[in-house]
């Protein structure tokens, strides 16, 4: 009970903390200096008058959604005696496994090939692509692990050889409840045949509400259920706490002037990445100058560096010619700390549906960066990251459709090497937008990545008749090459609240 | 509320095993850990801090000094089957810093003598399980307040003024005055420190390819 006071109040003290630099906390300020001239306000219980006050204007809530956003991206508190390294990821073998060295050398052999000055883009390779990525993860391992060579009880039947907690399907049933049978959801009660005023008008009128209300955490229970395509932008920007202040305008235009002053190396990684992926997507090509504004003030974003307290990964570090080991000449390359990878402006194409204006968008695809998307590439024990998503894949697949499991393992055919390319995208380019948008509807809803495991069980599952009768690798590839038909609702709910177990 | 580490003797875990170890099969499920206070006398025990090495449940013996009609000491647990981990065959817990505080023993620790660490790893996946950097804390003394600035406290006694002062200078009670309100307005804005940054970017040419080193 001590305890959980003591983390409350740490919790509360580090909050207040980081609130108190945020503009949130002037405005307060000022509106309260302005209020004193207000009749309601007396002395004597100023206090109270001005608390008040704040309830019925509305700032309340703005507060209230600051603290909630802080809450959501917080990690827990940590004990004193742990060191940083500790909050960033407990597991020490996880921490050794990082690949910043690997990364960092590849890009200085390439420093080394550029003669030209004008970026010449046939002598850039990509950095990595997931399959390289997953391979690192194969490769993981506990030294304490009991990897003997009898089968025992626990023997990993699939990629991934780390003892990770995942949930159970019982646990995820109740973890999204609101996905069941017998709740609405947009994606399944909004299609033609199915007449608007059972569930859709009245999901509608309540998403309106919500929006003129302000509040994140609402915001959030609400669009568990699906986020009607004209609220959308405006949702996830409540639920995200991203307004669009003039301050964060003036930020984007300096990011966007660094741009245009400052040359950097990975503008060439950007370059080739945006032409090999997007442009080539018949739904994304249209969008290629926004995505190439959006990720190069990306790279040039060093306040992108703060999430890197909690990701496990940590950003490269370079030294000024000369002054190799001092921590006054040391600078992280590329600014944000954050490399793309093979694919990196798949996370940024779907969200230029919802917002055409480049500041808003910027501002939108950051935040979802540094709470969700940052996992997706980085090695920890984090139930969102990927190694977790990859063995919930592997444990759900292995516990529901066994025999599946069992067919493709022996024609040489691990199903984590098919999903794993869809899940480190979070699906973007392999789903139809519409549908894809529907699953980050999710995502935000329920503050976690696991929906993109279950989505890929549910897909091979559905396939299952299919994938029974390949008889190789790239056949059953070419049975799950395209997923651009399929509606991502009825395959949740199916797999989770529909399967005979 | 301060603590201070008290100097102790953890003695290497022995692994409390059925039949011969050499012979016998599979692993110890059970380590025990004597820890003895050689040089600190009986004490009071305010928190236990460790880390965390895949034991699943840990138990906790005490032996104080007795009362003083009682000869022997007893061992007492104090603390019984305290879950570390939730999942024995998951890594969650696996490694984590963990503090035990005195009000969740099951008795008073006021003169704790030795203590005895019964470790549990039910789970046959683990090569080995133990606790690491254990340390042991009592109270400390009272910290005292912090030492208010010598010459606002003693302030010195009253001089007379100076013929210098025949000069145009200012009325000393409100320079005074001012100076208190500054170093009021200085110690809020200490006080209200934030980790907020100015928000720009400055580049300098510092981005050079040709400044960078390779490490």
């Amino acid at each position: 009970m001590l305890q959980e006071e003591e983390d409350l109040s740490l919790t509360i003290a580090h909050i207040v903390q980081k609130l108190k630099g945020s503009r949130l906390y002037s405005q307060l300020e000022r509106q309260a200096w302005v209020s004193l001239q207000k009749p309601e306000i007396k002395l004597e219980s100023l206090k109270e008058d001005i608390k008040e006050f704040f309830k019925i204007s509305g700032w309340e809530k703005k507060l209230q959604n600051a603290v909630y956003s802080e809450l959501t991206v917080f990690p827990l508190p940590r004990h004193p005696a742990a060191p940083p390294e500790h909050l960033k990821e407990p597991l020490v073998y996880m921490r050794k496994a990082q690949r910043p060295v690997v990364e960092q050398k590849e890009l200085l052999n390439k420093w080394n090939e550029m003669g030209t000055d004008e970026p010449d883009l046939s002598l850039f390779r990509p950095v990595y692509a997931p399959k390289d990525f997953l391979e690192v993860l194969i490769n993981l391992r506990n030294p304490n692990y009991e990897n003997g060579d009898h089968l025992n009880l626990k023997t990993h039947l699939g990629l991934i050889q780390v003892p990770l907690k995942v949930k159970y399907i019982s646990e995820l049933k109740e973890f999204f409840i609101e996905l069941s049978l017998n709740t609405g959801q947009l994606g399944i009660d909004d299609a033609t045949q199915v007449p608007p005023e059972l569930f859709e008008n009245e999901h509608v009128r309540l998403g309106q509400k919500v929006l003129a209300e302000q509040d994140s955490a609402a915001a959030q229970q609400y669009i568990r259920q699906g986020s009607p395509t004209a609220l959308r932008a405006e949702l996830w920007a409540l639920i995200l706490n991203v307004s669009n202040q003039p301050e964060d305008l003036l930020y984007y235009e300096q990011l966007k002037s660094n741009v245009i002053q400052h040359d950097l190396l990975v503008d060439s990684l950007i370059y080739k990445d945006v032409k090999l992926t997007a442009s080539n997507d018949d739904y994304y090509f249209v969008f290629e100058d926004y995505l190439y504004q959006v990720l190069l003030c990306f790279s040039r974003d060093t306040s992108v560096l703060g999430h890197f307290a909690y990701n496990s990964a940590s950003p490269p570090k370079s030294y000024i010619r000369g002054k190799l080991g001092m921590e006054d000449y040391a600078v992280f390359y590329p600014p944000n700390g954050v490399i793309p990878f093979h694919g990196f402006s798949m996370y940024v194409a779907p969200l230029c549906f919802l917002y055409h204006e480049p500041s808003k968008l910027y501002q939108i695809f950051r935040e979802m960066y540094v709470r969700f998307f940052f996992r997706l590439h980085s090695i920890s024990s984090h139930p969102s990251g990927i190694v977790s998503l990859c063995l919930l894949f592997e444990t759900l697949l292995q516990t529901h459709l066994p025999q599946l499991f069992y067919h493709l393992r022996e024609i040489g055919a691990q199903p984590l090497r098919i999903s794993f390319k869809w899940m480190v995208r979070a699906f973007s380019g392999y789903l139809a937008t519409d549908q894809l948008l529907l699953l980050w509807d999710r995502i935000l809803g329920y503050n976690s990545l696991e929906i993109l495991a279950v989505l890929a069980a549910a897909v091979f599952a559905f396939r299952a008749v299919n994938l029974m009768e390949v008889t190789s690798l790239a056949a059953a590839e070419a049975v799950l090459a395209d997923l651009s038909t399929l509606k991502v609702m009825p395959l949740l709910q199916i797999f989770l609240f529909a399967t005979i177990t | 509320m301060s603590r201070v580490p008290v100097p102790c003797h953890i003695k290497g875990a022995v692994a409390l095993q059925v039949g011969d170890v050499r012979t016998v099969q599979g692993r110890p499920g059970v380590l025990v850990i004597d820890v003895t206070f050689p040089t600190a006398g009986p004490f009071e025990l305010q928190e236990i801090t460790f880390k965390n090495y895949y034991t699943a449940f840990l138990s906790i013996r005490v032996r104080q000094v007795g009362s003083p009609n009682q000869s022997s000491t007893k061992w007492i647990t104090c603390l019984r089957d305290y879950c570390l981990m939730p999942n024995p065959h998951n890594e969650e817990g696996a490694q984590d810093y963990v503090s035990l505080y005195k009000h969740q023993m099951l008795c008073d620790m006021d003169k704790v003598l030795e203590l005895r660490l019964i470790l549990r790893q039910p789970s046959p996946l683990w090569l080995n399980f133990t606790l690491e950097e254990l340390q042991f804390f009592q109270h400390g003394p009272q910290s005292s307040s912090s030492a208010f600035t010598k010459w606002l406290s003693h302030p010195a006694p009253y001089e007379q003024p100076a013929l210098l002062l025949q000069q145009a200078l200012p009325d000393p009670d409100k320079v005074s005055s001012e100076v208190q309100q500054m170093w009021m307005l200085t110690e809020m804005i200490r006080a209200s420190r934030t980790t907020a940054r100015i928000g720009r970017f400055d580049v300098d040419g510092c981005y050079d390819l040709n400044l960078l080193s390779y490490t």
